[in-house]
């Protein structure tokens, strides 16, 4: 039964209302998170309290990664400085997928503040690939996309702010959406980069995504950035057809030091999708290589000053300091790891004064030409089609100690992140050793029907979604 | 070197609270006095997760002062991010305009008495008025060894009006103030109440020999919580910076404290110490356009202010443009005025007996000219009742304080006191025959045309009369009598 997707749960639910699908959930997170550590707090009492409304997804048990807040449950962002922290109150996400009926069930685990690409950055521990336990799942969202692959969980939410939705997801074999920058409120999305969080579905189909988006979307009066722009109901563009459609193959994508059975996977990929109709051009996203950096320049920034308020005066923990200096700087020394530590000291250095000019403001300008490169490409194409990793998953530990090769295993998915385009990965096959490939495909802003139609064309003719770890 | 050889050059931030009924960006209520942490939610407390939305009414009144302050409103706006920790700043950034504020440069006009007594106008440039959001306080009494926070202040809509270094002098600066804190009442945006903390103000006060062009290095003072604090902070520093100049030192730039039970400044932190505050743009806040059609209908909305007022009531009422000054800079007292005019009062006596009797009775008794107990219709009334001859003007300024006290009209008072002016003649003459008999010398001094004896016979009936004789009437009867015959 935990095999099920959310579209087959359903009919599954309106049997008995859900509690034989929970109870099945339940064992298995019990017998198998202790060895992958993808949940970080699971109580099944709490969950099947929860759920009360009468809505599209009455029943259905969806986990929720640790940065987004759940009213009146510990959510700490994976990192010891929010220990103990209980939000007073519910993400906008949170608060939708409850009016629609949906069952809370457990946090998922996660790089600490979003900050890494393998999950080996929380402070309760590295999360494990289903498919690898030797290998990282993926960052930061990795706790989700792990407990969704390892079928703990039927569908989970994540935050993507370079790419944490969709690198995890291709790690994993599942499919993860990055809507649309404004497509969902950030309302109680608990910050890395403001200019760039979105939360989004992980799931094990297309469809299940577009199930969920169809909640999730739409503006929201606490969150300015949300959009008013109408929502589609997006389960209308799961049609299995790309006749006519153009994808297009951006050269800068295929970089140098790609692994070359995820380059073979995803040309193969393009080969689907011209037999099924579409019409394949390459397109010219020049300002690629310099993504990486302005992203690291410009979300860390953001993240030096999202950070600030965790202090140890309002919330998580306070060390016993006297005075005031002591208290701000031994609380977060504590509480912050080191990645975190590492991004703060970034941020804070290229924002300060006379440094601003030469990284902050020039970084703004090079995500604009980045910006305008998508503008470009969009003419030309309706969605855009490339790996969304670079590398299958990697060992653990094997990046920990190079944050620079850390880095990089984010720059296929961060520049939809500067552009603030809708991007989504989805399984497109296989190593020989076995590890799950994804691709990605970007679209128009506010044109998340195009990634649906695309991505759900492809899943349907190739049932990769099949294909189960071995646990 | 003489203190009047250098010239003080002073600017002024002055931090104003919009007077809107919830934060500037959560709902939470602006109510002042209630209990600590009362007014809060997860917005305005920074709690993670949590984001800012613009509250339209702050933005509408502040737009409306700059306007007021013939600023230039900006098109585009967009906030920024002051990063720096303090345990009252709930996020560690306060959410304020950086280099794109909502108003942009203007000016205010100033009043100044002028060397003649007459008043002299001087223009203070506006450099620009911006939209922030307040910290919360610091509580330090009450747990031995900690401090408490209360964040109900954390989020109140503040309007940071910032002036060029026009002002010369502490009376400007004083002057400066007042203008705005009329012009701020006049618009309904904010209470001004600087005990509340809706009002505060830094100065920015530097000094160069007469003659110089290029500024000197500033002090900032801080702290000032009156407008005398101002004023006596600013002539605090231009004395101490003219002592250190003399001395031969070098006047550094620093931030300092004033302490009002002292009289003196004090360091708070030198240039060195001065804080990075990272800013940059605020990623929750969407840059937004404002149409000139907006812009428009807030103009609409402005009510007369008080330089328009002040220069209509001198045309209207024939009052010199010091009185209507004076009555325009509270915008109550100007209203108190022109009710009195409802009653067909004489304008001109209306000014005088506000300016001179009725505000320094409610000065004695620390009172408001909203509170006052002679309301604007019976001060009409006693006016009314010198107008008609009933009483003379010296029985008036005995009725007055009264009908201050009792709160009974005019008329009531004088009638039980006995106290109508007598107009009968015959009366007037049978009191001045025996004020001429009484006093021979002055008789012949007045007929040896020394008229400064007929003012002191004038007073012996007056005098005689209980103060009840018409004083003209007086006067002729006894100029009658003293002709020679």
């Amino acid at each position: 039964m935990h095999q099920l997707t959310l579209k087959q749960a359903l009919e599954e639910v309106r049997k008995d209302g859900g509690s034989a699908l929970i109870k099945a959930l339940s064992a298995r997170v019990s017998s198998l998170n202790p060895k992958l550590n993808a949940f970080l707090r699971f109580d099944p009492a709490v969950s099947v309290v929860r759920g009360e409304g009468k809505g599209p997804l009455q029943g259905l048990p969806i986990s929720i990664k640790d940065n987004i807040c759940i009213q009146g449950l510990e959510t700490t962002c994976a990192s010891k400085i929010l220990k103990g922290h209980r939000p007073p109150y519910n993400a906008t996400a949170v608060e939708r997928l409850k009016n629609a009926g949906a069952v809370i069930f457990g946090q998922c685990n996660m790089d600490e503040f979003a900050f890494g690409s393998s999950c080996e950055t929380s402070a309760y521990g590295v999360c494990r690939n289903p498919w690898d336990t030797e290998r990282v799942p993926g960052g930061s969202s990795g706790g989700s996309a792990a407990a969704v692959a390892s079928d703990m969980t039927l569908a989970a939410l994540g935050s993507d702010t370079g790419g944490s939705i969709r690198q995890p997801a291709a790690f994993c074999g599942v499919v993860g959406l990055k809507p649309t920058y404004g497509r969902v409120s950030r309302y109680g999305l608990i910050a890395f980069g403001s200019s760039f969080d979105q939360i989004g579905p992980i799931t094990k189909t297309v469809e299940d995504a577009a199930l969920l988006m169809n909640v999730l979307a739409g503006h929201d009066e606490k969150d300015s950035t949300a959009s008013s722009e109408p929502v589609p109901d997006y389960t209308k563009s799961l049609v299995r057809d790309v006749k006519g459609l153009r994808i297009g193959l951006p050269q800068e994508y295929f970089v140098e030091g790609m692994d070359p059975e995820v380059e073979k996977s995803v040309r193969q990929a393009a080969e689907v999708f011209k037999k099924l109709g579409a019409e394949i051009k390459s397109v010219s996203l020049p300002n690629t290589s310099q993504a990486v950096a302005v992203y690291y320049i410009v979300a860390v920034a953001e993240a030096s000053s999202n950070l600030g308020r965790f202090d140890g005066v309002r919330f998580g923990i306070r060390a016993s300091e006297q005075s005031l200096k002591d208290l701000y700087f031994e609380t977060r020394d504590e509480g912050f790891g080191a990645e975190a530590k590492r991004r703060i000291l970034l941020g804070t250095f290229v924002l300060s004064a006379g440094y601003y000019d030469a990284y902050y403001r020039q970084g703004q300008k090079v995500r604009t030409l980045i910006r305008d490169d998508f503008s470009r490409a969009f003419k030309d194409v309706d969605v855009i089609l490339s790996a969304t990793a670079p590398t299958p998953p990697f060992k653990i530990g094997e990046k920990l100690s190079d944050p620079l090769a850390m880095y990089l295993s984010d720059i296929l998915t961060i520049p939809a992140n500067l552009a603030g385009v809708p991007a989504m990965s989805l399984p497109c096959g296989f190593t020989s050793s076995g590890l799950p490939v994804g691709m990605q495909l970007m679209a128009r802003p506010f044109d998340e029907p195009a990634l649906f139609r695309a991505a759900y064309a492809f899943e349907q003719e190739t049932q990769v979604y099949k294909k189960k770890p071995k646990l | 070197m003489p203190l009047d050889d250098y010239e003080p050059v002073i600017g002024l931030e002055v931090h104003t609270q919009l007077d809107t009924k919830s934060k500037i960006f959560c709902s939470c209520s602006t109510r002042f006095g209630c209990e600590p942490n009362q007014n809060t939610c997860p917005t305005c407390m920074g709690m993670p997760g949590s984001l800012p939305v613009l509250n339209e009414e702050a933005l509408r009144l502040g737009i409306k002062v700059g306007l007021a302050l013939n600023c230039k409103i900006s098109e585009r706006l967009k906030f920024d991010r002051k990063n720096y920790f303090y345990p009252d700043l709930p996020k560690a950034y306060q959410i304020s305009q950086f280099d794109m504020p909502v108003n942009g440069p203007g000016w205010l006009m100033i009043e100044l008495k002028g060397a003649d007594g007459g008043l002299v106008e001087r223009k203070i440039r506006v450099h620009r008025a911006h939209l922030e959001e307040d910290a919360g306080k610091l509580l330090h009494e009450g747990i031995e060894g900690a401090s408490l926070v209360d964040f109900n202040r954390a989020g109140v809509p503040l309007l940071e009006i910032v002036s060029e270094p026009d002002l010369r002098s502490p009376e400007e600066a004083y002057a400066y103030l007042t203008a705005l804190k009329a012009i701020l009442q006049y618009l309904e945006v904010s209470d001004c109440n600087m005990e509340e903390g809706s009002l505060r103000c830094d100065a920015n006060v530097s000094i160069r020999k007469k003659g110089e062009t290029k500024l000197g290095t500033k002090a900032e003072v801080k702290n000032l919580n009156s407008f005398k604090a101002v004023q006596k902070a600013i002539q605090y520093e231009i004395e101490r910076q003219a002592a250190m100049l003399d001395n031969g030192e070098r006047v550094v730039q620093e931030t300092r404290l004033w302490n009002d039970d002292k009289g003196q400044t004090f360091l708070m932190r030198s240039k060195e110490e001065a804080h990075d505050y990272r800013y940059f743009p605020e990623p929750d806040l969407v840059p937004f356009t404002l149409s000139a059609e907006t812009v428009e209908a807030i103009r609409k909305t402005l009510p007369e202010l008080p330089a328009a007022r002040a220069a209509r009531l001198a045309k209207n009422y024939g009052l010199s443009a010091y009185d209507a000054a004076v009555l325009v800079q509270e915008k109550p007292l100007a209203n108190y005025f022109e009710d009195c005019l409802k009653s067909k009062a004489n304008p001109k006596m209306v000014s005088n007996w506000i300016q001179s009797e009725l505000l320094a009775l409610l000065n004695l008794n620390k009172l408001t000219i909203e509170n006052s107990p002679v309301k604007a219709e019976a001060l009409a009334g006693l006016i009314a009742l010198i107008e008609n001859n009933t009483i003379n003007g010296k029985i008036a300024k005995d009725v007055l304080p009264l009908m201050f006290e009792t709160g009974k009209p005019a008329g009531e008072i004088v009638k039980e006191k006995g106290w109508v002016q007598v107009t009968d003649t015959k009366f007037i003459e049978e009191i001045a025959d025996g004020v001429i008999e009484a006093n021979p010398k002055s008789v012949t001094d007045f007929r040896a045309g020394k008229n400064q004896a007929l003012g002191f016979l004038v007073g012996q009936v007056m005098k005689a009369s209980q103060g009840k004789a018409n004083p003209k009437l007086a006067n002729e009867i006894l100029v009658k009598k003293l002709q020679p015959q």
